[in-house]
């Protein structure tokens, strides 16, 4: 069918240059529509607020200000907050890894006795769930509400994780590794912290890099379980900020409304930069981790 | 903790060489229990105990009698739901939600792939995919933020940008009518990149003789996409479609709960909200429980008529 055509070659080649400059220029339209709000966030935060809400900022900041920022920082309950995130982020982080990693190596080992009736045991949790309030209440009853550690504990172990690991484990680690490791007189310990673990640095990484992110923007256990404003993360903080406010500012009316309103938008604009720059800023060293995340969670059997 | 009484139950202790063998295998075993112990121990405590917790969902629960001591109401919960006039309405928010959310979400990553798969120049793709992915990273809570930002009615950028056209924008945020076209709308804008590498790798995963071979046939660029393309990450897209269709009843909850107001409530009250409210804000536990359980059964059965299908037609399934 195609073969009659050939005489048209040049002519299709020709639809196809078109094409493939239809597909740049989609291209570029796509990147501006991703990259603008965001540079749109960064420039209104240091630009005189009553321009940004007259429509007076559009590609560079007008009237240099560090307001926002300064109304945001002399809250302790941000500093505060964004301690609370970091500790939260790097101890759940370990602790999660400390839990699932050897989780994972143990269901990937061949001989694990009873390892089906274990590997449902991880499943299950996956698709049932006690909901909201049966969870409430067991934290409740084993004393985690309004405790530090709930941010860390409870939920830690994730099936998902677990089972990402056991395939990457099963897959890369030989057979003969272990085979030989035991000639050479090592145990289950010693193999799995001496030679599995130094060997796994991807898989460390990828699924420490999940958790991290998902633990830096974790608010709902906090609203639920963190009532000490001391204890909050981040998030929480910004919650106030950016939703809950946003009423309160809604209604304030005359001159003096009108200014802590226009404060009120700067410091949106600025928690926003605050609390989203770090991650931004990393991401593009990490991307490849986070891309080889998203293919070891595609192998999963 | 299981082993012993597997050992005792499955074999029949007469048989002397098998349970040798079994003792053999369970002492290899033991430090692998060891490493398994802590995340079998949360995973009772928070993930089980929570699951014995749904009987609640079938009591009068009191905090104070316990769900041992709570009486038993049968179906009550369940038919004080269904008899509720939020019955209808979350279950038709919350699909609504979802299906526009699936019938969005499933196809834009795929043609975003594809059209990475189009473009050559090493360097400009690397930076396409690297800004596409970026707003994953966004938190709910700031992208909650930075909807309502953009679309406040009379200082936001898109207000102020339609300013310039002469147009004025309504109050979006307070319009019910709204709700699902900012929900779904905004999770394209930041997850479609992200979602789109699965198909990339899928993409990248096949072999280029097929498309020598078109090329001599004189194919086009497009009809190599439909023809080779599009039939090669349909397994792919099945898999992905099963897994969001068994979740069809979650929809993005911290979302949906940040971005509700009292004036958009009528649509965007979805189950999961409607549940931490009831349960949270107006400390009725059981009905609470009885809403959320309903919601798994609805998830479960789903996914597995969706999966009995896709392997019908497609040979690709799940489980």
């Amino acid at each position: 069918m195609f073969k009659k055509r050939k005489s048209a070659v040049v002519r299709l080649s020709k639809r196809d240059q078109v094409f493939k400059v239809a597909i740049y220029i989609l291209a570029i339209l796509m990147i501006v529509a991703v990259l603008y709000p965001m540079w749109f966030v960064l420039i209104a935060s240091f630009s005189n607020p009553s321009d940004v809400a007259n429509g007076e900022v559009f590609l560079w900041p007008t009237r240099w200000t560090l307001k926002g920022y300064k109304t945001l920082f002399d809250r302790d309950t941000i500093w505060r907050s964004y301690f609370n995130t970091i500790v939260y982020t790097i101890l759940g982080t370990a602790f999660s890894l400390i839990v699932n990693l050897p989780a994972g190596y143990a269901l990937s080992r061949k001989d694990l006795l009873g390892k089906k009736w274990l590997s449902i045991l991880y499943v299950i949790p996956m698709f049932v769930g006690g909901g909201l309030i049966p969870t409430y209440m067991v934290v409740k009853n084993v004393g985690l509400l309004n405790n530090f550690w709930v941010m860390i504990i409870p939920f830690s172990v994730s099936s998902y994780n677990i089972i990402v690991a056991r395939t990457f484990f099963k897959q890369s680690m030989p057979e003969g590794l272990w085979e030989a490791a035991q000639i050479d007189g090592a145990g289950t310990f010693r193999y799995f912290f001496e030679m599995v673990i130094p060997l796994s640095k991807a898989i460390i990484a990828v699924l420490g890099l999940w958790t991290a992110v998902g633990i830096w923007n974790q608010w709902f256990n906090a609203l639920i379980y963190l009532q000490d404003e001391k204890l909050q993360p981040l998030q929480l903080i910004l919650r106030q900020i950016l939703i809950t406010n946003q009423q309160i500012s809604a209604n304030s009316t005359g001159q003096l409304g009108a200014e802590l309103q226009q404060l009120a938008e700067m410091m949106k604009y600025a928690s926003i930069v605050v609390s989203t720059l770090p991650i931004m800023l990393l991401y593009p060293f990490l991307q490849k981790y986070f891309n080889k995340g998203v293919m070891l969670g595609s192998l999963k059997e | 903790m299981d082993v012993r009484t597997e050992i005792s139950t499955n074999i029949p202790t007469s048989r002397d060489l098998r349970t040798r063998e079994i003792r053999r295998k369970f002492k290899t075993s033991l430090p692998l229990y060891v490493l398994l112990l802590p995340s079998l121990i949360l995973l009772v405590i928070f993930a089980y105990f929570p699951i014995y917790g749904l009987i609640m969902a079938f009591q009068d629960y009191s905090p104070i009698l316990g769900i041992s001591g709570s009486p038993f109401v049968g179906l009550d919960n369940f038919k004080q739901y269904f008899n509720s006039y939020q019955f209808l309405l979350t279950i038709k928010n919350t699909l609504v939600l979802s299906v526009y959310s699936l019938i969005v979400n499933t196809p834009l990553p795929v043609a975003l792939a594809i059209m990475c798969n189009q473009i050559r120049r090493e360097g400009f793709k690397k930076v396409f995919q690297v800004v596409t992915y970026l707003p994953h990273f966004i938190s709910t809570m700031v992208m909650c933020g930075m909807i309502l930002l953009f679309l406040s009615p009379q200082t936001g950028l898109l207000a102020n940008f339609l300013h310039l056209f002469g147009v004025k924008l309504p109050d979006i945020m307070s319009n019910a009518s709204n709700f699902a076209h900012v929900y779904v709308w905004s999770d394209v804008w930041q997850h479609v990149g992200w979602n789109s590498i699965i198909y990339i790798a899928a993409l990248s995963a096949i072999d280029p003789t097929y498309y020598e071979a078109a090329t001599m046939d004189g194919a086009t660029v497009w009809q190599k996409i439909v023809r080779i393309d599009l039939p090669l990450i349909l397994p792919t897209m099945m898999i992905l479609l099963i897994m969001s269709v068994g979740n069809l009843l979650n929809v993005g909850f911290e979302k949906v709960l940040l971005l509700q107001n009292s004036l958009n409530l009528s649509h965007s009250e979805i189950i999961s909200t409607y549940v931490y409210k009831i349960g949270l804000q107006d400390s009725q536990y059981s009905l609470s429980t009885a809403i959320g359980l309903f919601n798994t059964l609805i998830n479960g059965t789903l996914l597995i008529a969706v999966n009995w299908l896709s392997k019908k037609l497609t040979n690709t399934g799940l489980f």
